[in-house]
Order: C-alpha cells, then structure tokens, then sequence
C-alpha cells in the first residue's frame, strides 16, 4: 500500500495516465462534488458524486422496471379505414425476421433491450453491495468493464428519435396512436440520462480497489490532507504547453 | 486524482509513455511498459503506437463498403393496392425527397442528417484523424483533433435512426389491402455500416493525437 500523494515512477503505483492522452497524473483521493480534469487535454478524469452508488443502483432499478413495461405492454398502434394493427417492441425487431434480414433482428433486439438492461444488471451487480462500506461482489471488476465496454451499444434513446420519425411517416398513411410501451421508452431515456451524470468511472474504480476487489499493494490509502494539497496545485496551474513532438 | 507531473509549471507535460510505462485505456492505472493486462480493469495494455491504426482503416474500408450498396438498394418496399404509387421502393435519398414532397421538411432534415451528412462525415473525419495520428502538432491542432474525433464518437451512433424506423414502419404499416411496408436489403448494409464506423472510431487510439510518434521500422513490426 501507498500514501496518498506518493509515487513510483519505475512502477506506474500511485499514478493516473489520461486515458485520452495519456499524461500522467498523481492519483488524489477527491472528495464530492469536485472535478478532476487533465491538465493537458481537459478529459474529465474524475468526477464524484454524493450518493451517487444509491442513485445509479436506483435509477437502475427503475430503468430494468421501464423495460420489461416496454417489452410487454403495447408500442404503437396503428389504424385505416377499419384496418388495424398494433406492434410491440418485440414486433418492431421481428420486422426483419424475413430471410436473410434475420441477423438483424438479433441486433435490433440488443440495442434497443437487451444491452441497455445488461448495462442496469451490471451496475446493480456491481454498486448495490458496495453502497454504505460494503465489499464489492466477485468479478465486480470484470462486470463494470463490461458495462463500460457495452456503452456505446446501447441505443434506446435514439430508438425513441427514430420512433418520432417513423411517426411523422406514417401520419399521412393512418392513424397512429401511442401504446404505453411508447412512454415507458421516453421515461427510460430521461432515467438512462440522469445514471450517466452520476457515473462516474474512476470514482467507482477506486472504490472497487479500496474494497479490495484488488490486493496488489497498489491501492492509494486516503489521506485527505494531502489530496487536499495536491489538489491546490492543480487548481492553479494552467494546462501546461505541449512539447512532445 | 490530480497534478500533472508535478514538478514545473512550465515543464512539458510527461506521458505515461515517455516515462516508460503504459497507462490503461480502461481505467488510468498505470503499469510497467512490459505488462500485457491490467491488473485493475483487465484491459488489455496497449502502448500508443502507430500500428492500432490497422484496425481502425480495416473497420473504415469494411464500414465504406457497406455502405455504397446501403443507398444502391431500398431501405423500404411500400405496397400499396388502394393508393396511385402501388409499390414502390425507396432507397435512403428517396425517403428523404419523399419527406420533403409531403412537406416535412424537419424530419426530411433529420433523416438527411442522420443518414447522409453523418456517415459521410464519419468517413472523411476518421480517415483525416488516421492520416495525420502520431504526426506532430500543435496545441490547438491537438485540441482541434480531439474535439472532431469526440463528435464522431458522439454522433456516429445516431445514424441507427434509419434501421429503427425501418423496423417501426415495417412492423407497424401492415394494413392488408390498404398499404403495407417491408423493410429492404439496404437495412442491413447500412446497418452495418454505421456498426463498423462506430468500430473504426473506437478503435483509434486518441492518444496518437498528442505526440508525434515514429512508425516503427519494418524489421520491428516483423519481430513482433
Ligand atoms: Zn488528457
Ligand atoms: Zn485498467
């Protein structure tokens, strides 16, 4: 184990590389509400937030809640001269099952549900034993890579642009009226927006580290007078001039 | 989690490659420059080098290929036994030129957007991005690079639209004799395309935007 504020530039101990430009950082344990940015490229290194374990395990909760309503409740439904027809989510995605649009389905079916609940799933795994001063569960390391891995997979808010689209298309065809499904993907959204103000990845890293998801002897032990310091020091230096060629 | 190198304020910026040691993609740690793994995220550990560009121009090529059949073919087959069209089949810039007919010219916008100017726009930024990496720049050239390939990350995703809204039309317009829609081969090219682009920019590394980085001699890359 190392003091905070300490480290070793033969093992990399005790320091943080910018993961978008890779200067190196002394690793400082930051308290709530305040920002670490790079000083060279202004990449957010680190961003806690209070409580922010219960609010993500929270809003987790309500987005796996959201999605199994979306799933099973009706999405959209649509009418024309006494001709109706009405779609699920799970419709939406069937509509490539002809031929060889097959792989499609599968895909669709990923994005729009089956990533974005994975992505809950993992951070309840991975946050829920940890709020309080709890131990972090086995593999919790493995499944937050995952979840970060899988990030940009994860398509259900453009699944709801693409639903306006299709609506203003279908306007001049027939009626359309909006199943429940349709609102529970609108609330998803807005709960998926909220969890990613309060992740924060290198906040959750360290955690997991200090719980001792990790003993390699590497992990920074909190010492808040000396964060404090670093800190003073970063606040007032600009981001210093590249010289690297 | 704070400090630069600590030591000047006018001292270089040192990076965790020139200091001899690799820093994690993943999660910032920082490791000997012979570790493989890191022993924090379990990312694989890849100094920046000029080699991940590969990957990133074989996803861009794949991305490009598939994407020239994405507007040759129709994105949606429209039949229609009541109205004057009877079928009909529309590639992506017969959507956006029908939205526009009927006068919905913002959606006609965003699908424009969504489906022509940002995948073409990925191409060119990313191409640009893999040509001039590890190549040396300035201050503000690096912070210009940044910022276009952080739109591409950003904005790359939302070219999906189209294949959702021809999976809503297609399952949804099944009116029988009235009107009804199938989704086109296009579907699927474009699809991935945009999945392969999103592949391309996320594998560039953008820590080639920083420093100027020697290619490797040739006999290097071979011993390897
Ligand atoms: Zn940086
Ligand atoms: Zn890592």
């Amino acid at each position: 184990m190392i003091e905070a504020g300490q480290y070793d530039m033969r093992t990399g101990a005790g320091l943080i590389a910018c993961p978008r430009c890779d200067a190196l950082h002394v690793e400082a344990e930051l308290t709530e509400g305040e920002t670490a940015r790079c000083v060279r490229c202004g990449h957010v290194l680190a961003r806690p937030r209070e409580g922010a374990f219960t609010q993500i395990v929270a809003l987790s909760f309500t987005s796996l809640v959201l999605m199994v309503a979306a799933v099973f409740f009706p999405f959209l439904e649509v009418s024309r001269m006494g001709i109706g027809n009405a779609t699920s989510l799970f419709g939406v995605a069937m509509a490539f099952s002809e031929g060889w649009l097959m792989p499609l389905t599968v895909a669709v079916l990923a994005f729009i549900v089956g990533l974005p609940a994975l992505r809950a799933v993992l951070l309840v795994y991975v946050l829920l034993p940890m709020r309080g001063q709890g131990r972090p569960a086995r593999h919790a390391g493995e499944a937050f890579r995952l979840s970060e891995l899988l990030r940009p997979w994860s398509m259900a808010e453009i699944f709801v642009i693409g639903t306006s689209v299709a609506l203003v298309k279908v306007a001049g065809l027939a009626t359309v009226s909006l199943g429940p499904a349709f609102w529970a993907f609108c609330a998803l959204i807005i709960v998926g927006a909220a969890s990613d103000v309060f992740t924060c990845a290198a906040t959750i890293w360290d955690t997991l580290e200090d719980r001792g998801a990790f003993t390699d002897g590497r992990e920074v032990v909190p010492d808040p007078e000396t964060a404090a310091h670093d800190r003073q020091i970063v606040e007032g230096t600009p981001p210093a001039p590249d010289h690297a060629a | 989690m704070s400090a630069s190198d600590g030591l000047s304020d006018h001292a270089p910026v040192l990076t965790a490659h020139r200091a001899g040691l690799v820093g994690c993609r993943g999660c910032g740690r920082v490791w000997p420059e012979t570790t493989d793994v890191c022993g924090r995220c379990g990312a694989p550990l890849v100094p920046p080098d000029r080699r991940s560009l590969q990957a990133v121009w074989a996803w861009w090529l794949a991305g490009l290929i598939f994407y020239i059949p994405a507007n040759l073919w129709p994105m949606l087959r429209t039949q229609s036994f009541l109205g004057l069209a009877g079928n009909t089949e529309a590639t992506i810039l017969g959507g956006v030129i029908d939205l526009m007919h009927y006068g919905n010219y913002g959606i006609a916008a965003i699908v424009f957007v969504a489906s022509i100017v940002v995948p073409i726009g990925k191409f060119v930024v990313i191409a640009w991005l893999a040509r001039v990496a590890g190549k040396p720049a300035s201050v503000e050239a690096a912070h210009t690079r940044l910022r276009a390939l952080e739109a591409v990350e950003f904005i790359g995703r939302w070219s999906m639209i189209d294949v959702f809204v021809v999976a809503i039309l297609s399952a949804l317009v099944q009116l029988g004799f009235v009107a009804s829609i199938h989704p086109g081969p296009a579907a699927v090219s474009f699809a991935l395309s945009v999945a392969f682009t999103m592949l391309s920019a996320l594998s560039f590394d953008p820590r080639l935007i920083w420093r100027g980085l020697p290619l490797r001699t040739r006999r290097d890359r071979t011993a390897e």
